[in-house]
Order: C-alpha cells, then structure tokens, then sequence
C-alpha cells in the first residue's frame, strides 16, 4: 500500500515589540535572569495584565501578509494549566475569536507553486525558562530547577496551518517562506537558535486516495530547517513502518533528538488535553476597526513572494530571483538601483548573489558594512560587457572595490586589468600567432571552427591576457577570410 | 470619638480643632480596646499610620489640602496590596507576604492624604459571608460578640462599627460590602464595575469583584468614593469616562422619584423585622414624594445559581498562581507536581479549597456548557430583567440582607444556608451596577437592618441621593455595645 503524509505546522514568532505583551518590561535576549520582571509577568497576587497595541498591530500585519482576514473583535481567553515556568498558572491565549484567520501561504516546491492553508494567527504570551540542574537537563532526574522569568509575558504570534502539507520537503520549505514573511514585516528577529521562531508538526499518515485524517503525532524541539526537515521525514518512515508492521498510531506528542535523528515519545494525550478555556475577565476584546486594518495594510512592505515575481518579470530566472529575494536587504536595495541605472538585471542579480555573497563570506563583513554603490556594479557590469576587463579580471576589481580602492574603473586601471581593444596594438601579436600556427590557419580556412579558440588563445598569451577576446576574435576572423 | 465622620473630622482639621495625629490616636485607642474582642484587624501599622498622619498636617499646615480623605483614618481589607505591608488575603498561603506594590486605591489614598491605620480580616481570598474562613480566625459583630459580622468584608465594616476607624474599604464580589454593612449597621457601597480599579486587589473573581467605602454616614460614603474612583490605565477593565459626581444630589431630596420595590427579594427565608423594617422605609420615602411600585424581576430567582459557576469558575483561575513556587508558603515535595499539590493543599482553607474544586468543574470540557455557558447566558438574562426594570423606575430597594447577623458558627456547616446570606446582593454584581446599604433600624434583639439602594450602571449620583433620604427618614443611631465609651 501507499501512504499519503499529511502535515500541519504550527508556528511561534516572538514578537520583538519594546516592552511585554501585558507589561511595561523590556523584551530583550540574554541579560541577568530575572531582571527584567514585574508584577504582571511575575503573577504577583493582584496585578493586571494591559494588552501592547504595538503587539497587536505586528499580529494584523502577520495576518494580511498572509491573506488571512482580521477579525473586527477579538477575545483573550485564559488557557489553564500548572507548570512551573508559567507564573500565573494560565496562559493569556486565544481560543475561538483569533485576531486573525483563514490565510494562506504560498510555497514552490520543484518548480511548482503551492498553496498551504492558514487556519488562524493569534495573540499569547510567552512563558518563563526552566532550567534543571545536574540532570542532563531533564526534569526527571533534575535536582533542582532555576526559574527565569525575564521571557515571561513575551508576545507571541501562533500561527496554526491547515494539513495541507504532504511532505517533509514542504514542510521545510513552508517554514522557510513563512519565516523570510516574518522577517520582512520586521516584527520578530526570527532567530530559530535563540527560539524566537519556533515550529512543531503534526504528522499523520493515510493510504493514498483516503479522506479521512490518521491519528496525528505532535513533533517537537526542531531549532533548523534541516532538523525540521528530518526530523517530519522520519516521523513520516516511522509512521508508515508502524502501521504496516500491524501496529497504530497513537496521538502522543514525540520530541525531536538532533543527535539520534529518531523522535521519541514525550507525553501521550489521552482525548485533547482539557485546558479549560474561559474568556480572560481581566481583559475586554479588542476591537480592530477597518480604519485601522485598512492601515496596517498600506504599511505592509513589498512581500518575498512579491519581490520574486517582480524579479522573474525583469528577467531574472526562478532560482535567481529566490536567491536574490532572500538576499539581506542592503544587498536587494543595490540590485534595485544597479537596475535603475539601467544595468542589466540578470548580471547585477549574479554578480550579487555569487560574487559579493562570497567576498562578504570570505572577509567575515557585514552587509552594511559593504563598500558598493549601485553606480560601481552597474559600472562593473557594464565593463564586463563593453570588453573593457575580462570577466575574471572584473572579480578582482571587485575585489578592489570592496577594498574600498576606489570606483570599478579606478582599481581595473591601477590593477593594470584594462583589456586591449584597440586593433592598431595588437596587430602584431596576432599577426605572430597566425604566422606561428599555419596547420591551425589552414584548417580554420577549411571551416573546422574548433582551432580559432586556439588561437584567440594564443594571442591572449602572448598579450599576458590584456587582450580583449572578442576584438581578437573578430581580428583573427577578418585576417583568414580576407 | 473626637469626630463621628469624616466631614466633621475634616472641618475640626481644617479649623485647626484637631489634629490627623489627634484622629489616629483616638482610632488607635479605640482598637486597643476592641480589637480582643472583635479581631476586626489582621496588621495594626501604628508606626506607618503615625508617620502618615504626622506628614499629613505638616502638609496641612503648609497649606497643602490634599482633599476630603486628608488626614482621615482608613481601613482596608486585608486583599488589598499594600507595599512593605503584610497582605494575606485571610489565608496560610500568603502568610508573611510583603507587596512589593501598591493597589492603585492605595496609591491613590496616599496621594489623599489619607493615614492607612491597617489591614482588615477577611473570609479567606474573599470567599464567604460571615469572616468566619480567615485563616487567622473569625472577626465578631460589635452589636452582639456571639454573632458574625458578615462577610466578607467582616474586619472593615466592624472596624468602622466599633469606631476604630473612621473609614474603611472593602471588596465586593457578591455583597461582600453590603451584607456586612447591613449586619454591623454601617454604610456600605459597591460601585458601578469598572469605576475603582481593581489593579493590586487580590482577584476573588474579576468580571465581579470591586472595592468600595465602609462609613458611618451616607455623605462620608460619597466622599470615599469619589477618593478612589476614576480611570487606570493598569486596569483594562477600568471605565474611561466621564463620572458621575457622588456628592451632588445629597441634599435634593427624593420628590417626584421613582422608587421600584424588588417583589423577588421578599417572602421565605426574610426574617419578619427584616422585612417589617423595609416595608417601613418604602412607605416613608413613599410619603416623602417617591412614586412607588413593585417590580418583578424574575431572573433574580436564579441569580445566585449562576453566580456560584461564575464566581468559582473565575476564581479557580485567579487562584491557580498560588502554587508555592514564586512566593507565600511552600511546602516541599519530590517533584515540582507534589510540591504545587502539597502547598495548595495546606495552603487554601476548606471554603476555598472547595470554590476551586467547583469552579474547575463547572470550566472542564463537556460541562462548561451546562454550567459555565448556561450562568453567563442567565448573567445576560439579569441584565436584560434590570434593563426593563429601569425603564420604568430610578432605583431599585430591598432588603440587603434576609437575615440579621446570625450566630457565629450557626451556618459554618452548611454553605448553602451561607451562600443564601448574598441573595439581595448579588444581581447587582452580575449588572455590574453600583448599590447600597444604608442602616434603617435594629430587630428586637438590638441587631441592625439594612436597606439596599440599587442603580444603574453610573447611577451613583442617584443612588447616593435616595441613600442619603433614607439615612435622614431612618435617623439610625450607630452606638453598637462593643463601641464601648465612644457611644
């Protein structure tokens, strides 16, 4: 039999708002634990929680980035359950009225476009840290734990798809389209090490033309791609040899060993857990006019999905406008001008995502440190084109400009990289190489075109490559047909 | 008493007659002798209050007037956060526990002027009738040692009872206010929701809970109110604006009022001079110019029910963050689950225990329809009943409570019998509307009756204008036994 996956992945994006979801204390990584508290994220007896209007917009803006719709009024609920690091014992959650909901995202996959539903985007807040000690970090053998609260009430987006993906391959890529959308809004870092956006999968397995759902597995603890990758794939393998080896699927949820590459069981849930929602009376709903979507949906910035079919209509292939639309932003900023200046754009774009990725790589810079106007690489390009350097002469004179030695045409010159176009200059060389190789003459004139790359060859090192290719070419031409 | 209320204390400050410091020691004194027998306190703050009334006429005497609480002795219940002082709640879990914070009604009272004498006993987080749940043991009524003050705001109405505090507040959930004002013969007020915060009161259940006044005349309740009201931005259920002004219809009598008389909150389990003592009321405000009619609001009938899935329902989440790891007691287990379990077990008292069990129960999946769906629709449905009901008439009467203080101990044993204490009270809880009890006269046992003034939402002008008629036609005097050489 065959087994159709079928894969949902919910996804946490802390917000980096200035202050918490329900307090005044910073949001902010690393730093003293516990020190960025109060009252309200420390559950203290008595305190109230004060919703971040900044927070909320982040979210709108989430949910029209992902065609979702934005509820006019929205309602916090509590979701009630003991855990250490949770100070209040309930988490300010939603339940059946999400600021947002019914998007969808995008993904290609093999060169073809898919659409992965979004059931809902909604408003929380995070927990604290725990961390146990002289136990491997595992809370069972642990002979204590330290509580850390400095993460307490952080927003967090949950974002839910529908089962829509059907293999390890698109869950990965969803995730990465997901996250390059959060990272354009500019309202999460999207650090997938420091947690700031997280992803769990529910995985399930059905044989092939079957509607209904199998029972699903919760997958947890993924801090990569790949890992996220993995870690479905082999949830998927697992799955599939269970059920044919006459065994089932239980609905558990299953943490995700990087080591091991294998997942193993965490809790099983027995029926849903009951968390006992209620309508948080702390709070009153939040009333989102269509003034007010209507403007979060004009500040929206130009989509990744967006920029690669803006790309891909100025010519750029598939894969070079994905390369170039996942660029840092400085880098895409010079493209757009490079092109402005009428630089061709496939050039610029390859120049941009080999080239100057690789030199930034190599001498460790950051791209804002990067010392490249678009008017030297529309400069360079054009160089390269008109046969003033050769294209292996053009990466050292970038190399040069990202030296900070001056503009393209400065560095070829005093790197002595200019080519020889003038015809009177090298009439001699090739007048040499022609007088040299007469078998190789002949045969050209015989029509086997293979031998006048030899010869250009030739010439180019005779002239210690200064020569320029195509005038060589065009001269060693003339010279056997005349 | 060098004062009976906080206007005439205020003027005998302002005529340089007295002195704050003058006014705390008489209340201190007046607890010393007391507080044996009553237990109205939890925490004396002398050396806090005596630093507060010292700044508070060095301020006077600099011309600095800070407004009608300046200078005055204040109560507050032991829920209240009160920074660097001790706040328990009445329970085990937080003995010991220092706020780090103040409630914004204490920051608020500072700002005032006002001397904060100490912190009032409670029913245990709030929950009961009678102040016989405190952890740290029951308060008694002044009027009769043997008999509760009521609950739970028991240690405020009976501070203010026996004179050793001129004010006091409390918290009011489900009469929490009212029914012991009306057991100790004080005035007692719940404000329209949303109008106080609720910022640092510990939360018995928030879309009820609300403080308001204890005082010994209807004008000092208007004047306490209008102390601690107004918009909080740490409260995002506080109520924006504009307010009503308490004060203003004080003295404009009630003629040409109308008057609605609550045909649900009469009959069985109102004791007879209860009911003789209102009946007496309406038929005096009636002769004083009120149209009177009698109004049937049948929701009233289930009101109670609904309540007892709300009220627990929210406070099984409230209290859930007393869990022995952060703060309060904690007692140690083999793992974090056992300790938790431990700490709530020994932590919380039977009543409180048992509010959680029923709250969480009428929360769980595949009940919370039956049971906490069903209360929130009969909520809407009360509110609907009030709606129709104040189409007709200004106000709303009753008795406050059915009974006159009961015996202590006399419904330890039987929290239904407990829970019946609140009847008259808790629609307005479930509104959200303000309302009032105003003493009118005592049984023939000497034990005080209460009179309920009800309003609508931001009523409190009105009502304060009926309460204040009621005050002048009842004439009650407060001179409880226990209130010793003041009365």
């Amino acid at each position: 039999m065959s087994w159709e996956p079928v894969i949902g992945i919910e996804v946490h994006v802390e917000l980096m708002t200035a202050s918490k979801m329900f307090c005044g204390c910073a949001v902010d990584f690393g730093g003293a634990p516990n020190t960025r508290v109060c009252p309200t994220c420390l559950g203290l007896p008595g305190a109230l929680p004060v919703p971040n209007r900044t927070a909320i917009e982040s979210i709108m803006a989430i949910g029209l980035a992902l065609g979702c719709s934005v509820s006019e009024r929205s309602v916090f609920h509590r979701k009630n359950y003991f855990y250490a690091d949770l100070p209040k014992n309930y988490q300010i959650s939603q339940f059946d009225i999400p600021v947002c909901s019914d998007g969808h995202l995008d993904i290609g996959v093999d060169g073809e476009t898919r659409r992965i539903g979004i059931e809902r985007a909604h408003m929380e807040e995070d927990t604290g840290k725990s961390t146990h000690l002289g136990s491997g970090g595992r809370i069972q053998a642990a002979e204590g734990t330290l509580l850390d609260f400095n993460r307490s009430g952080v927003p967090l987006v949950e974002i839910v798809s529908r089962p829509d993906i059907r293999s390890a391959t698109e869950a990965r890529v969803y995730a990465q389209e997901l996250r390059a959308v959060v990272a354009e809004l500019g309202v999460s870092d999207v650090r997938l090490e420091e947690g700031s956006i997280r992803f769990d999968a529910n995985v399930s397995i059905r044989p092939d033309g079957e509607e209904a759902y199998g029972t699903k597995v919760e997958v947890k603890n993924m801090n990569s791609f790949r890992s996220l990758e993995r870690a479905v794939d082999h949830e998927i393998r697992r799955q599939i040899e269970l059920v044919e080896s006459g065994g089932l699927v239980v609905q558990e949820t299953r943490h995700w060993d990087e080591e091991a590459g294998v997942t193993h069981s965490l809790r099983v849930k027995e029926g849903s857990s009951d968390y006992r929602y209620f309508t948080e009376p702390d709070l009153v709903p939040m009333v989102m006019s269509p003034e007010w979507v209507a403007q979060i949906g004009d500040r929206l910035p130009e989509l990744p999905a967006e920029r690669r079919a803006r790309y891909q209509s100025q010519g750029l292939e598939p894969g070079a406008a994905g390369s170039l639309s996942n660029l840092d932003d400085r880098l895409r900023v010079i493209y757009d001008e490079a092109v402005e200046l009428g630089a061709p754009p496939r050039a610029v774009a390859n120049w941009l995502t080999g080239e100057v990725v690789g030199w930034l790589r190599k001498s460790e810079t950051a791209p804002d440190q990067l010392r490249l106007g678009a008017p030297d690489l529309a400069e360079l390009v054009s160089m390269v084109d008109e046969g003033a350097v050769s294209s292996s002469a053009a990466k050292d004179v970038l190399d040069g400009v990202l030296s900070g030695e001056g503009s393209p045409r400065e560095v070829a010159e005093r790197r002595d990289l200019i080519q020889v176009r003038d015809t009177g200059a090298l009439e001699a060389a090739v007048e040499q190489v022609l007088g040299a190789n007469p078998k190789a003459v002949e045969e050209l004139r015989a029509g086997e075109d293979k031998v006048l790359g030899f010869l250009v060859g030739q010439v180019m090192k005779a002239t210690q490559g200064k020569a320029d290719p195509r005038t060589v070419n065009q001269m060693i031409r003339d010279r056997v047909s005349g | 008493m060098i004062a009976s209320s906080v206007s005439e204390a205020g003027r005998l400050l302002r005529s340089g007659e007295t002195t704050a410091l003058a006014l705390l020691e008489d209340a201190l004194d007046t607890a010393s002798r007391t507080e044996a027998q009553l237990h109205a306190f939890l925490t004396i703050d002398s050396d806090g209050a005596r630093e507060m009334a010292s700044q508070a006429d060095a301020d006077l005497a600099d011309g600095i007037d800070r407004g009608p609480l300046h200078g005055i002795p204040v109560a507050l219940k032991d829920n209240m956060c009160t920074r660097g002082v001790e706040t328990t709640a009445a329970s085990q879990m937080l003995a010991g526990y220092i706020p780090p914070y103040d409630a914004t009604v204490v920051a608020r009272l500072r700002s005032g002027g006002a001397v904060i004498t100490g912190k009032t006993n409670l029913d245990e987080f709030a929950m009961g009738s009678s102040t016989e749940n405190s952890a740290y043991g029951t308060t008694y009524n002044p009027w009769d040692l043997s008999r509760v003050p009521g609950g739970s705001s028991g240690g405020s109405a009976a501070a203010v009872a026996a004179g050793s505090s001129l004010l006091a507040y409390g918290s009011d959930t489900g009469g929490s206010i009212r029914q012991p004002a009306a057991l100790c013969g004080v005035v007692g007020m719940k404000p329209t929701y949303g109008t106080v915060s609720r910022y640092g009161l510990i939360a018995f259940a928030s879309s009820l809970d609300q403080i308001g006044p204890f005082a010994r005349t209807v004008e000092d309740s208007a004047l306490a109110l209008s102390s601690i009201w107004g918009h909080d931005p740490l409260d995002s259920t506080s109520y924006p604006g504009p307010y009503p002004d308490p004060t203003a219809a004080l003295d404009r009598g009630v003629d040409g009022l109308r008057v609605g008389v609550v045909t649900e909150l009469s009959g069985e389990g109102f004791e007879p001079a209860v009911e003789a003592a209102t009946a007496d009321m309406v038929a005096r405000l009636e002769k004083g110019g009120v149209e009177v009619s009698e109004v049937s609001l049948p929701t009233f009938d289930i009101a109670l029910s609904a309540y007892y899935l709300i009220a627990p329902a929210e406070a099984s989440s409230n209290l859930a963050r007393f869990d022995g790891i952060r703060y309060g007691l904690r007692v140690d287990g083999s793992t974090t689950e056992e300790l938790m379990a431990r700490t709530r077990a020994e932590g919380f008292g039977p009543e409180v225990t048992r509010r959680i069990l029923l709250g969480t129960y009428s929360l769980s999946a595949g009940y919370y329809d039956a049971f906490y769906g069903q209360a929130q629709r009969v909520r809407a449905a009360i509110q609907e009943d009030f709606a129709r009901a104040y189409a007709e008439v200004d106000v709303l009467v009753s008795p406050t409570s059915p009974t006159v203080a009961f015996e202590a101990g006399a419904r330890v044993a039987d929290p239904l019998a407990m829970y019946l204490s609140d009847i008259c009270n808790i629609p307005a809880n479930m509104a959200g509307h303000p309302a009032i009890s105003v003493p009118v006269g005592l049984d023939d046992a000497g034990l005080p009756i209460g009179f309920q003034v009800m309003a609508p939402a931001l009523g409190e002008e009105v009502m304060y204008q009926v309460a204040a008629e009621v005050e002048r036609l009842a004439a009650f005097s407060l001179s409880p036994p226990a209130h010793g050489a003041a009365s």
